[in-house]
């Protein structure tokens, strides 16, 4: 398991590296004013002056020279190159390098110089270019730092250029980092494979590295392996071949079944509150979803006083935000129960239509108070960023939803068990008039059930905030998918909620790849309404003698 | 049943109804055509078409009444049917487009070269003979609805768990029509339409006719559904609605029923949605968004459920309040007053205008004196006394 963040998004790791080699540069050219080594001097020197011949293909061999030198300017020199900042006089045949700040050194000896007025730019093309690109993936083999290593380890698997061979395996000798160290194998057995000369024996041990590797890039290569190879490495190649193909399968659905697990893990944490409103109660709550809106929104004003007041604190802000946004939700909760749903128990049709009511009216007055448009909320530290498993990438974020919608279901289960609201609020449910004659004030359970339901949706917006855009119609997206779940799980039983949400949520992630995220989730809709004919109350169906609920 | 008083007030009522519609028919778009614009009493034709617009709502809100107030399924899906119905007609209208779309194709529409479609699909075909498209606009809902409630009332999904599949149902027709390979013109729908029959509908002439055509439809279905809910028929999907499993108990086949009136409402629907874009000039899958549905809904229980005429009212009443706040400075105030109208109405008015109306006339009439025995007759919201009695949950 490797932290690097960076290399999952080739794009940032690219900047990132590009930086690095800058440093490296710096660095080399430190070392080589300290320690000038005199056994290369001469052939390095005659290398350089190349620059100054004016000819594509004389540049191409210094380029080349450069790569196999292993000396400590080569790289500052190939990097100019590439940037444009080399310059060379054709008369005196010395090379120059301009840096960024615009001035001139040495190319040499990396000493200030000044640079004859008649010096020109040392010129590419696509061919050198390339060239130029493959000398410097094997001339930052040998940096500092592991990660910059491992780049140009993957731009030599990518180029397999025969000439960075010796670099790879001289940089092989000193590799002490295991990532880097299997980056640089796959980058010897990359250029190995494709060498014509290569031994057969060298070639079979290149498959089996590659083999190892395992990945898209690994099936690449192999499959485009040149015709006139050996038999043996052709038929091992394709042995090597199915093996990743059948290992790549394996993982597309390790990775499916993780989406469907986070995906799972949305769902669950949108429909656990309703399965208290709606399936211990009863009560069609289609404001729900403007439950877990009016969470997320308090997220947004936590973190809004915190970046302006405590920026030190921003790491905590969501943990913060927990508590308050459950108060306000089920205090939001307690007040429309309390006003608009008591007078409407029993009579679930009005009881929908008026919630729905209540729904546009949150919404507008969220939209009133914060605008339209997303609301920005950030992502704490340690949600940020992914690692790896295997094949397949995981961010935090995901990761920490799934263990916190899991750890909400533990809790809500654990207070309808042990607490004695629970209990209440169980009795209340299985029969209404004998709780009352025990002496339970049912109306004040009915309200604090409807708070709680609320308040776990408020709870449940802190973390939906963090993967989806911050805006009034952010619960409008979810209610229906909260139904779907809670009518599949069945009603009244936090277990069939639970099962509905992660079976939902996988069934999407499988379906998508062969309908598209669309008609996978139409199929899904479909397959529910098909569903609920075979068992009208869902998976986990409470029994009981009552004709009609 | 002509000698009750009740009777006799309810024939009144749907008279008036009729002639109300049939003289806004007849006298709008004559207004509209033969006075000059400097004449006070000119429609303007864009009212003529706002009307329309109300008109088809109306038709809607009446189909739905049918289903919810009579029969107690209530539907969250007849948006869809609705949409259906005008997609039907919209394909018509597009197909009649010819050669004078932007890319000048006579088969194809417009869409369809932009997507690089080679001919029609199948489901296309036939769509340019307006008799076909007719038929299509009560066909496809209906088959939807017949097909949909088939499975719904056989294994008796009732109740919310109905209203909230029929949600589902609408969503994901929704998320169908939003893509482009369905091949019903993605997110832009079917627009920029020019003619129907060979009368342009830009012509104050056509607009004139469509608001009329409607009009009829409106009476059409109102004496339909009418007919309905005072046959025996209508007296049994009373007693599925007040008391489902003792209507099954007495040996009633209530899927049967409640099937043949969720069909014949959604071909209802169809033809309310197919009046209502040629009207707008234009059809798209907002049309399924699953809030058009609901708020179809609370026209109906404005106006009153259970009373036909109510329904049509309570479309004409909130539209109107609509366009008036949504074209206003009010306009972000409005979502305040819709949402506010579904919670006052279920909680302080739950019989709707017309309803409270009826029950305090009926009261009037009882403390008068008159010795007429009351009578329960289909539009007698009295039959809504007390649903409030009802069993809390399952118990």
């Amino acid at each position: 398991m490797s932290l690097c963040s960076s290399l999952s998004s080739r794009p940032r790791s690219r900047l990132i590296s590009r930086a690095r080699w800058l440093l490296a540069a710096l660095v080399v050219a430190t070392v080589a004013l300290t320690t000038p080594s005199p056994a290369t001097a001469a052939p390095f020197e005659d290398a350089v002056a190349l620059f100054a011949a004016g000819s594509f293909s004389d540049s191409a061999t210094a380029v080349g020279e450069l790569e196999t030198s292993g000396h400590p300017r080569a790289l500052a020199i190939v990097k100019a190159l590439q940037d444009g900042r080399l310059f060379a006089d054709e008369a005196s045949k010395a090379v120059f390098i301009k840096d960024e700040a615009g001035k001139t050194v040495n190319a040499v000896t990396g000493e200030p110089a000044t640079m004859p007025a008649e010096a020109n730019v040392v010129r590419l093309n696509n061919r050198l270019r390339r060239r130029v690109e493959a000398a410097l993936g094997s001339l930052t083999l040998l940096s500092p730092d592991p990660a910059t290593r491992i780049a140009a380890a993957q731009a030599v698997y990518k180029s397999r250029d025969p000439a960075a061979l010796p670099m790879v395996e001289a940089a092989l000798q000193k590799e002490t980092n295991s990532a880097a160290k299997s980056a640089l194998n796959a980058a010897r057995a990359a250029i190995v494979l494709f060498k014509p000369d290569a031994s057969e024996a060298d070639k079979l041990a290149a498959v089996a590295t590659v083999k190892a590797r395992g990945d898209q890039d690994a099936l690449a290569l192999l499959s485009s392996l040149p015709g006139d190879v050996p038999r043996a490495v052709a038929e091992s190649a394709n042995s090597a071949m199915a093996t990743i193909k059948s290992r790549l399968a394996l993982w597309s659905m390790v990775q499916d079944a993780w989406y469907g697990l986070s995906l799972g893990s949305v769902l669950l944490l949108a429909a656990i509150g309703l399965a208290i409103t709606f399936g211990v109660m009863g009560v069609i709550n289609m404001a729900h979803g403007e439950m877990v809106m009016i969470g997320a929104y308090t997220t947004f004003v936590v973190q809004d006083i915190i970046r302006t007041s405590y920026p030190s604190m921003f790491d905590y802000s969501l943990l913060i935000a927990l508590p308050l946004a459950f108060l306000v939700a089920a205090m939001i909760g307690i007040l429309i129960e309390r006003t608009v749903i008591r007078f409407l128990y029993g009579r679930p049709l009005e009881t929908l239509l008026a919630t729905w009511g209540l729904s546009l009216i949150l919404q507008q007055a969220v939209r009133t108070a914060f605008g339209p448009n997303n609301r920005e909320v950030g992502n704490p530290s340690w949600m940020s960023g992914a690692f790896d498993l295997g094949q397949i990438s995981i961010t935090y974020n995901r990761l920490w939803i799934l263990c916190f919608a899991l750890a909400i279901f533990v809790v809500l289960l654990a207070v309808l068990r042990f607490t004695r609201l629970g209990l209440e609020m169980r009795a209340v449910t299985q029969n209404r008039r004998m709780a009352a004659s025990m002496g339970i004030a049912t109306a004040r359970i009915d309200a604090l059930t409807f708070g709680l339901g609320s308040g776990i949706a408020g709870i449940a917006g802190v973390a939906l905030s963090q993967i989806d855009n911050v805006s009034p119609n952010l619960g409008q997206s979810y209610i229906i998918d909260s139904f779907m779940v809670v009518v599949f799980g069945g009603v009244g039983n936090l277990w069939g909620t639970l099962v509905g949400a992660f079976s939902l949520g996988i069934a999407n992630k499988f379906l998508e790849p062969f309908a598209g995220a669309v008609l996978g989730k139409i199929a899904i809709l479909v397959l529910i309404i098909l569903f609920i004919q075979k068992r009208p109350r869902g998976l986990f169906a409470l029994k009981g003698r009552a004709v009609e609920a | 049943m002509t000698a009750f008083p009740l009777t006799q007030k309810l024939e009144r009522s749907a008279t008036v109804f009729l002639a109300v519609v049939a003289a806004a028919g007849i006298l709008l778009p004559l207004l509209n055509l033969l006075l000059p614009d400097s004449s006070p009493l000119h429609v303007p034709t864009y009212l003529i078409s706002l009307f329309g617009k109300y008109v088809c709502y109306a038709i809607l809100a009446l189909s739905i009444d049918l289903v919810w107030g009579y029969c107690g399924i209530l539907s969250l899906g007849h948006g869809a049917f609705f949409a259906l119905g005008g997609y039907a007609m919209g394909m018509y209208l597009m197909r009649q487009i010819g050669p004078r779309g932007v890319y000048a194709n006579p088969i194809l529409p417009d869409f369809m070269v932009f997507l690089n479609w080679k001919s029609l699909p199948w489901y296309w075909q036939g769509f340019d003979m307006f008799w076909f498209a007719a038929i299509m606009v009560l066909l496809v809902p209906g088959l939807l609805a017949f097909c949909f409630g088939w499975l719904a009332f056989r294994s008796r999904v009732t109740g919310v768990y109905f209203s909230i599949i029929t949600q589902a149902m609408t969503y994901a027709l929704l998320l169908a029509f939003f893509r482009n390979d369905f091949g019903f013109g993605g997110n832009n729908g079917l627009t920029d339409f020019k003619d129907i029959l060979g009368f342009s509908l830009q012509a104050d002439g056509t607009r004139a006719a469509l608001f009329a055509a409607s009009c009829l439809a409106l009476a059409l279905g109102f004496l339909i559904c009418r007919s309905v809910v005072n046959s025996k028929l209508g007296k049994v999907l009373l007693a599925i609605r007040d008391a489902e499993s003792r209507t099954r108990f007495l040996g009633y086949r209530v899927e049967s029923y409640k099937l043949f009136v969720f069909t014949l409402s959604a071909c209802l629907a169809g033809v309310a949605g197919a009046l209502y874009v040629p009207q707008v000039g234009i059809i798209n899958p907002s049309e399924f968004a699953p809030g058009n549905s609901i708020e179809a809904v609370i026209w109906v229980a404005v106006g009153g459920r259970g009373t036909l005429i109510g329904a049509a009212l309570g479309a004409f009443a909130v539209n109107y309040a609509k366009t008036m706040f949504t074209s206003g400075a009010l306009a972000p105030y409005w979502l305040f007053l819709l949402g506010a109208l579904f919670v006052f109405v279920t909680l302080l008015l739950p019989k709707g205008l017309l309803g409270t109306f009826y029950a305090w006339w009926d009261n009037r009439v009882a403390r008068r004196g008159a010795n007429a025995p009351s009578t329960n007759n289909a539009e007698d919201p009295a039959y809504f006394a007390d649903d409030a009695v009802k069993p809390h949950m399952a118990e």
